[in-house]
């Protein structure tokens, strides 16, 4: 009765298209969270062939997991990230910033960037597999390094922890140093050329220009960059993973939150490995919501939202 | 003036130098790879050269001959189920796009936040529930659970939405309205081609990033013959293989690798205009 006073409604064909979506959405992850969470509270191992459980035991998971070495696997996690990405975001900034100054005219652009690019594309755990190979002691970089006289004996890169974090981190970092460039580039190419103008007739030289209106300008996409990069790091796995065969050599230095999870589940270790998870959804969503409102305090009038917004209409 | 000019030029050959430092160290492990990839296993033991061996062709076909990494078959695997995640996500993606940007609903905005809040969600934290039931379902094992769920991207689906708000007028819909052309008719013949150029960008992101997946398939998949190509580097890496022959060592990576970095070339500048396209990061 309704639909007809109403006319010709086409409101079904909006449930029918988006259906497929939210219907595997809610199968494949929101009912798997939800199970997720429950056994989190339940006592569920296998122990040989035997399985234990479930038992309800309340927070007994999440307490004993505190006083495992859980912590310090997040901590290893963050080192890991700032070191990868702390360099990333430097070098980004600097290649944005040279790619888009119209007066520095660099030659094959196109070239460099897809060069840059290229590592991001490169399967994670194949470009881990030619590290840990390139690097061995016996391997070619060692091999260079003493053909040109800068070492007498061979450096065991993954035998020591600051060689072996540094690697994972050089990897991340080459990995996505060309992402957030391109980034970078395209938010800094959404200011208005009438700013710079202005600016370079007031005598702004170029490194005030970039710390006084590209830097200010670019914030949104900076958070944004931030943001995505912790939810990134946290899920840091397949380079650690296969550089040290999941053991996270030396002495569990180099071991992630997720690769902690992956031996959880692959160790049928359910109740453990679920109130792992719960901690890390925790966690990437206080991550979030964090950052997300320590960049929107300074926007007050809502002038840099509207900014970006128009910013991501032109795009 | 004179002033002004030095520094410009000096601040060029700075960032020419700086550029090509990085190109060459972006460059140089791949250059390793394939020139050691080229090289037998005694010449490999040897110490490193910069000029290629004579080896690709034994190697190649040492990798091809390989029973116990079988490298040709998880290349196939990573094709198919890569294809077939690209396909289903790209299309089920604009689907819905489709249907909360052109169709006034009550459940539409809530609809919309719920997919942006959970926009950049790690897959990683329902692992163990997904694990669970699709060992229930009797899927354990087999490659639906790696494809099918590739029909709920929220990151491509807000790409696909964006480029709709951007090169969709909804006028063009209505015209096919008043043409007497269905709503579903309407979305594959005239929405679809109009959505071709975000569909080939999104369509090579999928497939890249099905292709280097490696957490859920190495839960999920368990025979030899259903692996796909980075659980058998993953197992080649849990051999000791320092014992193996590394020319076919060097050549396993670089079959791993080469084919997207093939399609990259190819499509390099399609690739670099729809990063910053979407905007989104996976």
């Amino acid at each position: 009765m309704k639909k007809k006073t109403k006319g010709i409604s086409y409101a079904k064909w909006g449930y029918m298209f988006i259906l497929p979506f939210f219907l595997i959405y809610f199968i494949f992850s929101l009912l798997p969270l939800l199970d997720t969470v429950r056994y989190s509270f339940y006592e569920y191992y296998r122990s040989g062939i035997k399985v234990i459980g479930p038992n309800f035991v309340g927070l007994q998971n999440y307490s004993s997991l505190l006083k495992s070495d859980m912590i310090k696997y997040g901590a290893n996690t963050l080192i890991l990230w700032l070191i990868g990405f702390i360099p990333q975001i430097v070098i980004a900034l600097l290649l944005a910033n040279w790619f888009t100054d119209v007066r520095l005219k660099i030659h094959k652009q196109q070239f460099f960037k897809v060069v840059i690019y290229l590592p991001n594309l490169i399967m994670a755990s194949a470009f881990a597999l030619l590290f840990f190979t390139l690097f061995s002691t016996g391997g070619p970089v060692n091999s260079i390094l003493m053909s040109l006289g800068m070492i007498k004996k061979p450096i065991d890169f993954l035998g020591s922890v600051f060689g072996t974090r540094s690697l994972i981190g050089f990897m991340n970092f080459l990995m996505w140093f060309g992402n957030t460039t391109i980034m970078l580039m395209s938010a800094i190419m959404g200011i208005s050329p009438d700013i710079f103008e202005a600016a370079e007739i007031d005598g702004c030289n170029s490194i005030k220009r970039f710390f006084y209106i590209t830097l200010p300008m670019i914030r949104p996409i900076l958070a944004y960059t931030l943001i995505t990069s912790i939810i990134g790091g946290l899920q840091m796995f397949d380079v650690p993973q296969i550089l040290t065969n999941g053991k996270g050599t030396p002495d569990r230095t180099s071991m992630t939150l997720i690769m902690f999870l992956n031996n959880h589940l692959k160790s049928k270790n359910y109740g453990m490995a679920g109130a792992l998870s719960v901690y890390l959804f925790i966690v990437s969503a206080i991550l979030c919501f964090f950052v997300y409102k320590m960049t929107n305090d300074n926007d007050p009038d809502g002038s840099k939202a509207a900014a970006k917004r128009e910013r991501k209409g032109r795009r | 003036m004179r002033k002004a000019k030095f520094e410009s030029r000096f601040r060029s050959i700075l960032a020419h130098f700086v550029l090509c430092l990085l190109s060459v160290m972006c460059l140089f492990f791949f250059y390793i790879l394939i020139i050691n990839a080229t090289r037998s296993h005694a010449e490999l033991q040897k110490g490193f050269s910069a000029l290629p061996g004579t080896s690709f062709i034994k190697n190649l076909l040492n990798v091809a001959n390989d029973g116990s990494f079988p490298m040709v078959r998880g290349i196939v695997n990573s094709l198919i189920i890569s294809g077939c995640s690209a396909a289903l996500c790209t299309y089920f993606s604009a689907l819905t796009a489709y249907g909360l940007y052109a169709y006034d609903f009550k459940a539409k905005k809530v609809a919309f936040t719920f997919i942006m809040a959970i926009l950049v969600m790690p897959t990683q934290v329902t692992a163990m529930g997904f694990l669970r039931l699709i060992t229930n379902m009797g899927l354990y094992d087999t490659w639906l659970p790696l494809i099918i769920p590739s029909i709920a991207s929220p990151a491509v689906f807000y790409f696909m939405y964006s480029y709709m708000q951007s090169s969709l007028p909804l006028s063009l819909v209505e015209a096919a309205r008043i043409d007497g052309s269905g709503e579903f008719k309407t979305f594959n013949r005239i929405v679809l081609p109009i959505m071709k150029p975000a569909i080939a960008v999104q369509a090579i992101f999928t497939f890249v990033g099905s292709w280097n997946n490696y957490f859920v398939p190495a839960l999920v998949i368990q025979s030899k013959e259903k692996m796909t190509v980075p659980i058998l580097i993953a197992a080649l890496r849990g051999a000791d293989y320092m014992n193996f022959d590394m020319g076919k060592i060097y050549m396993m990576i670089t079959v791993a690798i080469v084919p997207i970095i093939i399609i990259y070339l190819l499509l390099s500048k399609y690739i670099i205009a729809g990063v910053t396209l979407g905007g989104v990061k996976e």
